[in-house]
């Protein structure tokens, strides 16, 4: 697995990838912007937005995902056929008729196609929401108390990364029936959030020292109100990032869960599209309309998100920007 | 900063101990039993069944209390003996973790440490230099966003099919048996290629960008400004930014190297490679608990000993962190 590096010593990559984790995750980049210490009190607005429209990846990555998620909404209300239907014309080429072909069961494929990138970004949105969630609310208290809470919760850390996710996904899927794209999303939030815990946790331990804090602290804040008025605006645009890389990672995790047949059930994902095609032996038959355009889009999805992750990180941090 | 030491030490194995349990645990936890699914293969009469079932229940040492079956386990981890493996029965959970395991170490080491340092490379040289900086950041954008199954699917289309060049699956070719003759060790090398490919260029990306980011980082900093300013040549001050930025990649490269150990399930299964992933796959199917707890132990030892390695690189190579150690201490 992989994880995405980080300035701070404690975080790790990925492995991503996966590690993947588990098998082949894929290893996330590194946002480094206000990681690397810079704070953004008092910048305006105004100022970011008018670098970020200067910024060429930020608007090429932003337009290219504005495009694929148009495509997902869009996608499958002009499909011809739902995705599990049976056409009745088996392994069409792609043409006027079935635009992307058809698999050996007779599905449209563009129609897989179109319902596969939606349930990729629902299974991104809820992975990235519940990881981040779970990996800031750990990050935050860990770093802010510090002590031996901070030790129990960089265990419970250590202890999850070594769970294997995979074999765990497992286990709990023998027990459902039917194993939902919720399910999913919110499992892969609850395997991916210890490298978000461990980079917050670092920074908030780096800036709880600053005499911005103390003075919150003399005032009589509690501590729940100084880290969510104080610390958090600090890191926003950090926490911005990681919500993005985690969105990227959590997709692409969910394609190899799918690929290994462990995806939910009764639903089209791209994943399921490749697992299918690799079933079915589409690779000897040269059979490349079925297996190409999942894995393309979703590099293409993913790489956007990458680009525009990038351009933010220059925008938030003048370090980077382009001389 | 022996104070330190300890507590650390303490914690891990207080983690060791927790993620053993809960790793012996999940097994247990799954639906059916093993003793069941392993009877299924054979035709029996419900009268042999009982008799097989008990004596099998007793030879696997399944037939005590759940908290006798945690100890017996513990004794098996201490004393390096962890049964029989209920897939394969008369092999031991050593001997097949020992048989996978090669396999699993050959194909991925040389991918992790390569991908490690080509992309470092391709990354720091890129970094604020103008026509690399065009073609690596988008190639490396593009193989870090590919879904590994794909690339599983691809690879092995255009070098296996469409330009019959690498066999697309097993270790080695089926017609041989495993010996140390020149034509089986061309074999297996020649079967190792695309799975090594496919790993290698998925881990390239991100290791290629975030040196990229922290070169960059490290150039714009007052320290490479001060050495500019001493009059010092761009190519020293690179060298020091390449050192500096190395070390967030190290403590990456420690854990994507521990969790090798695991295996890698996708890898292993697209290319029907006999390394411990697909072990654990093939454990998890035939509900092998002893197997499955086998090869857990060197997961959690792999990731927990490459967290160790991290946190030592740190306070040995970092004085800065040596300092926030002791302030933490005190």
């Amino acid at each position: 697995m992989s994880e995405p590096v980080s300035q701070a010593p404690e975080a790790p990559k990925t492995p991503e990838p996966l590690e993947s984790q588990p098998s082949g995750a894929p290893i996330v980049g590194v946002p480094l912007g206000l990681a690397a210490g810079g704070t953004a009190i008092g910048r305006r607005r105004s100022d970011f937005l008018y670098y970020g429209l200067r910024n060429k990846k930020l608007v090429f990555g932003l337009s290219l995902e504005l495009l694929l998620v148009l495509f997902a909404i869009i996608g499958p209300m002009i499909a011809k056929y739902p995705p599990l239907a049976l056409t009745g014309a088996q392994l069409q080429h792609p043409g006027g008729t079935y635009w992307l072909g058809t698999n050996t069961l007779g599905n449209d494929l563009f129609s897989q196609l179109a319902n596969g990138i939606r349930e990729s970004y629902l299974v991104g949105l809820l992975g990235a929401a519940s990881a981040a969630f779970v990996g800031m609310a750990l990050g935050f208290t860990a770093g802010w108390r510090g002590g031996i809470l901070d030790e129990v919760l960089q265990m419970i850390t250590n202890i999850i990364v070594m769970i294997p996710a995979l074999v765990l996904l497992i286990v709990i899927s023998s027990y459902l029936n039917h194993p939902s794209v919720t399910f999913e999303g919110i499992f892969i939030g609850l395997t991916t959030w210890p490298w978000v815990a461990r980079a917050v946790r670092a920074q908030t331990f780096s800036l709880r020292s600053r005499e911005f804090v103390e003075i919150a602290k003399l005032s009589g804040k509690r501590p729940l109100a100084i880290i969510v008025q104080d610390i958090a605006p600090n890191m926003a645009s950090y926490l911005f990032l990681v919500v993005i890389l985690l969105f990227g990672s959590s997709m692409l995790l969910a394609a190899s869960y799918d690929f290994l047949g462990l995806g939910p059930t009764g639903v089209v994902s791209l994943g399921t599209m490749m697992n299918q095609a690799q079933n079915e032996a589409a690779l000897l038959y040269h059979e490349w309309w079925w297996f190409v355009p999942p894995g393309v889009v979703l590099t293409a999805m993913v790489a956007a998100l990458l680009i525009a992750n990038v351009g933010l990180d220059e925008v938030f941090n003048p370090k980077l920007r382009e001389q | 900063m022996r104070r330190y030491l300890t507590r650390k030490i303490i914690t891990y194995l207080l983690a060791f101990f927790v993620g053993m349990t809960i790793d012996w645990g999940i097994p247990h936890l799954m639906p059916g039993d093993p003793i069941q699914g392993l009877l299924s293969k054979f035709d029996l009469d419900s009268a042999s069944y009982a008799a097989l079932y008990k004596s099998f229940a007793q030879s696997f040492g399944l037939n005590v209390p759940l908290w006798q079956q945690y100890l017996d386990f513990w004794k098996g981890v201490l004393t390096g003996n962890m049964g029989i493996s209920i897939y394969a029965p008369p092999d031991t959970v050593t001997s097949l973790i020992f048989g996978a395991l090669p396999y699993t170490l050959a194909l991925l080491v040389p991918a992790v440490v390569l991908s490690y340092i080509v992309g470092n490379r391709l990354g720091a040289a890129a970094a604020r230099r103008k026509a690399l900086d065009n073609t690596v950041l988008p190639l490396g954008y593009i193989f870090q966003a590919i879904p590994y199954p794909w690339l599983a699917l691809i690879v092995p289309y255009l070098l296996g099919v469409v330009w019959k060049v690498f066999p697309t699956s097993g270790a080695y070719s089926e017609t041989l048996l495993p010996s140390w003759s020149w034509t089986f060790i061309a074999s297996l090398l020649d079967h190792w290629f695309l799975p090594f490919l496919t790993v290698f260029l998925v881990s390239l990306g991100g290791w290629a960008i975030g040196m990229r980011n922290l070169v960059i980082y490290e150039l714009e900093n007052d320290s490479s400004r001060y050495l500019r300013a001493l009059g010092a040549s761009e190519r020293v001050v690179r060298r020091y930014a390449y050192r500096n930025a190395s070390l967030p990649q190290l403590s990456g490269l420690a854990l994507a190297l521990g969790v090798v150990i695991g295996g890698n399930i996708v890898t292993e299964i697209a290319f029907q490679y006999p390394g411990l992933g697909r072990l654990i796959y093939e454990a998890i199917t035939d509900q092998d608990y002893f197997l499955l707890q086998g090869i857990f132990i060197f997961i959690v030892a792999g990731v927990l000993i490459a967290n160790f390695v991290i946190d030592l690189v740190y306070i040995s190579v970092d004085p800065r962190t040596r300092l926030s150690m002791q302030g933490e201490a005190a």
